[in-house]
């Protein structure tokens, strides 16, 4: 019976510490909106982060790309061979990576890849202090530190998961085209014939940058609220990864569940 | 036109060196601060308002009886202390007896739960978010380690607060940097990044940092924690020279009697949360009161005992009898 009611008052601690974070997340997001001037006004704050998580991503989201599209290539190949409509491993590829596997493993790559750093940055800065002289020398950190990254992860998103599309495309051609022989022309007629603009591409897009907004959220937030310490920065890490990916894949499947009901 | 360009670019090198030479020239008069500072007022993007209802004999800081809580623990039991324009005021206590806080209520990043904090006769607790930067504006503090921006180099940490708060011209700003680094000495560490700097070196930065837009009151937490007899002498005679160039007022958080009573106007012995003894350095020297007198002669037992509270050990003896 103890054990019971234990549990239960856990579960309770932990959806009232849920619901409280959330509050807390919201009204971080309102502060960083009220303070985003600066990071427009004086722009080369955000191009600079804008080159930290955009283009130091790059590598990762541009190689993950590619194998993704490989193995998709295979695969299709693979199944679509046997009801004979090889042709049709083009517009596989192309929808399931506009669709889905774009945004959101580019999402799950750029959280743990920049977001982390983000998280980790804005967490090291307040363990040492940096913040508070920054607030001691009347300048926001808010303003100065958290809006240009939050703005540099919302903007690179978009950029990195088109990216990741394009490469996974691409690693599909090589795969299927080049080294299996499906013919070219197929490959790409219906792809074009099949994909539509507004309602594959824009998805995709908007999917990346719902994902983008709510990964740069997390990671800002986590970094500003971590506990200042060795101990407390690594666990606003973890928490960040984690909170990222499962926000990311909860809110894919509401998207799509609106985006694509058929 | 490549050939234009380049001679117009050493022109222009050679112009700043000059005017950095000239500039530098001045450091050896304690004006340049001064004339600096008109300047950097002169071209500031925000007015800084300038209280004037306050007149120059009252004290530019007083604290009346402030009381501070963390939740349910008191750190502050009503502190009354005044600093005077010019002055360099040293707070000193245990640690943990709640000096930081202190300093923080100042700086007003902390509220007090009780009691006011004036500074030049305003009340920070009730200043407007914009107002307290307006103030802070004016007010330089030195962390304990420094505090100096990791992805900055030196130069550049110092240029920080004039690059945020003025609109002077980039080779301008360049020359009041190096004129701050002469002054503690490091303008041969500018290009350097903060992890090539030696903790004293760091402290010394930082310093630069505070007084980049010369502040009318300084604030020091710890600046002699960990650091060698040498930098700790450097640290010392920088504070009270700065103090003292800049007209400035300085309020010191620190735990080393003999490198402050060296430099410093006037003493609070913070205990407990509650000032327990003050005077000058003199007065401090020659008291008999026993707190003053184990603080100063670093006596492990008295007024503050060795052992945290704990039940006679008799008590525990009897038990294990028992």
């Amino acid at each position: 019976m103890n054990a019971i009611a234990s549990a239960l008052r856990r579960i309770g601690a932990l959806t009232i510490d849920g619901v409280w974070r959330l509050g807390f997340i919201t009204r971080f997001l309102f502060a960083v909106l009220m303070h985003s001037g600066q990071s427009l006004r004086r722009i080369h704050l955000t191009i600079r982060e804008l080159y930290f998580s955009g283009v130091l991503s790059l590598l990762i989201i541009v190689v993950s790309g590619l194998f993704v599209g490989l193995v998709l290539g295979l695969q299709g190949y693979d199944i679509l061979q046997r009801y004979g409509s090889a042709d049709a491993v083009g517009v596989m590829v192309a929808l399931s990576l506009l669709r889905e596997l774009g945004p959101v493993i580019a999402a799950l790559l750029f959280a743990s890849r920049a977001g982390s750093a983000i998280t980790a940055e804005i967490g090291l800065m307040k363990a040492t202090e940096q913040l508070k002289a920054m607030d001691m020398m009347a300048v926001n950190p808010i303003a100065r530190v958290v809006a240009p990254r939050f703005w540099g992860g919302v903007l690179s998103m978009p950029l990195l998961a088109a990216l990741f599309s394009a490469m996974g495309i691409f690693g599909g051609w090589l795969i299927t085209v080049v080294v299996i022989g499906v013919d070219d022309g197929a490959f790409w007629s219906q792809m074009q014939a099949a994909v539509e603009f507004r309602y594959d591409v824009v998805n995709g897009v908007i999917k990346s940058a719902v994902f983008g907004t709510v990964v740069s959220l997390i990671a800002v937030f986590e970094g500003y609220d971590c506990q200042p310490t060795a101990e407390g920065v690594s666990r606003a890490i973890t928490r960040t990864v984690v909170t990222s990916a499962l926000a990311i894949l909860a809110l894919d499947f509401v998207l799509t569940s609106f985006m694509f009901r058929g | 036109m490549w050939h234009k360009g380049c001679k117009y670019l050493e022109q222009n090198a050679s112009h700043r060196k000059r005017s950095v030479r000239q500039s530098l020239l001045h450091c050896s008069n304690v004006g340049w601060l001064r004339f600096v500072s008109a300047i950097v007022q002169g071209f500031s993007e925000h007015s800084i308002p300038v209280s004037t209802s306050a007149d120059q004999t009252s004290p530019l800081v007083s604290l009346r009886d402030v009381r501070f809580a963390y939740g349910e623990r008191e750190i502050l039991r009503g502190i009354d202390l005044s600093v005077h324009r010019g002055q360099v005021v040293a707070i000193m206590g245990g640690s943990g007896c709640g000096k930081t806080t202190l300093l923080r209520l100042i700086g007003g990043q902390l509220r007090a739960t009780a009691g006011t904090v004036e500074v030049e006769g305003r009340d920070v607790a009730r200043l407007s978010g914009g107002e307290l930067y307006a103030l802070r504006r004016r007010m330089g503090m030195l962390f304990q380690f420094g505090a100096l921006f990791t992805d900055m180099s030196v130069h550049d940490n110092v240029a920080f607060p004039l690059r945020e708060h003025t609109a002077l011209p980039a080779d301008m700003i360049h020359d009041l940097v190096l004129m701050k680094l002469q002054a503690v000495g490091l303008r041969g560490a500018a290009k350097l990044n903060p992890g090539e700097l030696s903790g004293g070196m760091a402290r010394r930065v930082a310093l630069a940092r505070a007084v980049a837009l010369d502040p009318m009151l300084i604030l020091y937490d710890e600046p002699f924690a960990g650091l060698d007899p040498i930098s700790l002498g450097i640290i010392g005679q920088l504070i009270r020279r700065l103090n003292d160039a800049l007209g400035a007022s300085t309020v010191m958080v620190t735990h080393d009697v003999h490198e402050s009573l060296e430099i410093v106007d006037y003493i609070y012995f913070v205990s407990d949360g509650r000032i327990v003894a003050q005077g000058t350095p003199d007065e401090i020297r020659a008291s008999t009161d026993p707190f003053v007198h184990q603080f100063v002669n670093a006596e492990a037992d008295g007024p503050v005992p060795f052992h945290y509270p704990a039940p006679p050990i008799d008590s525990l003896l009897n038990e294990e009898g028992a």
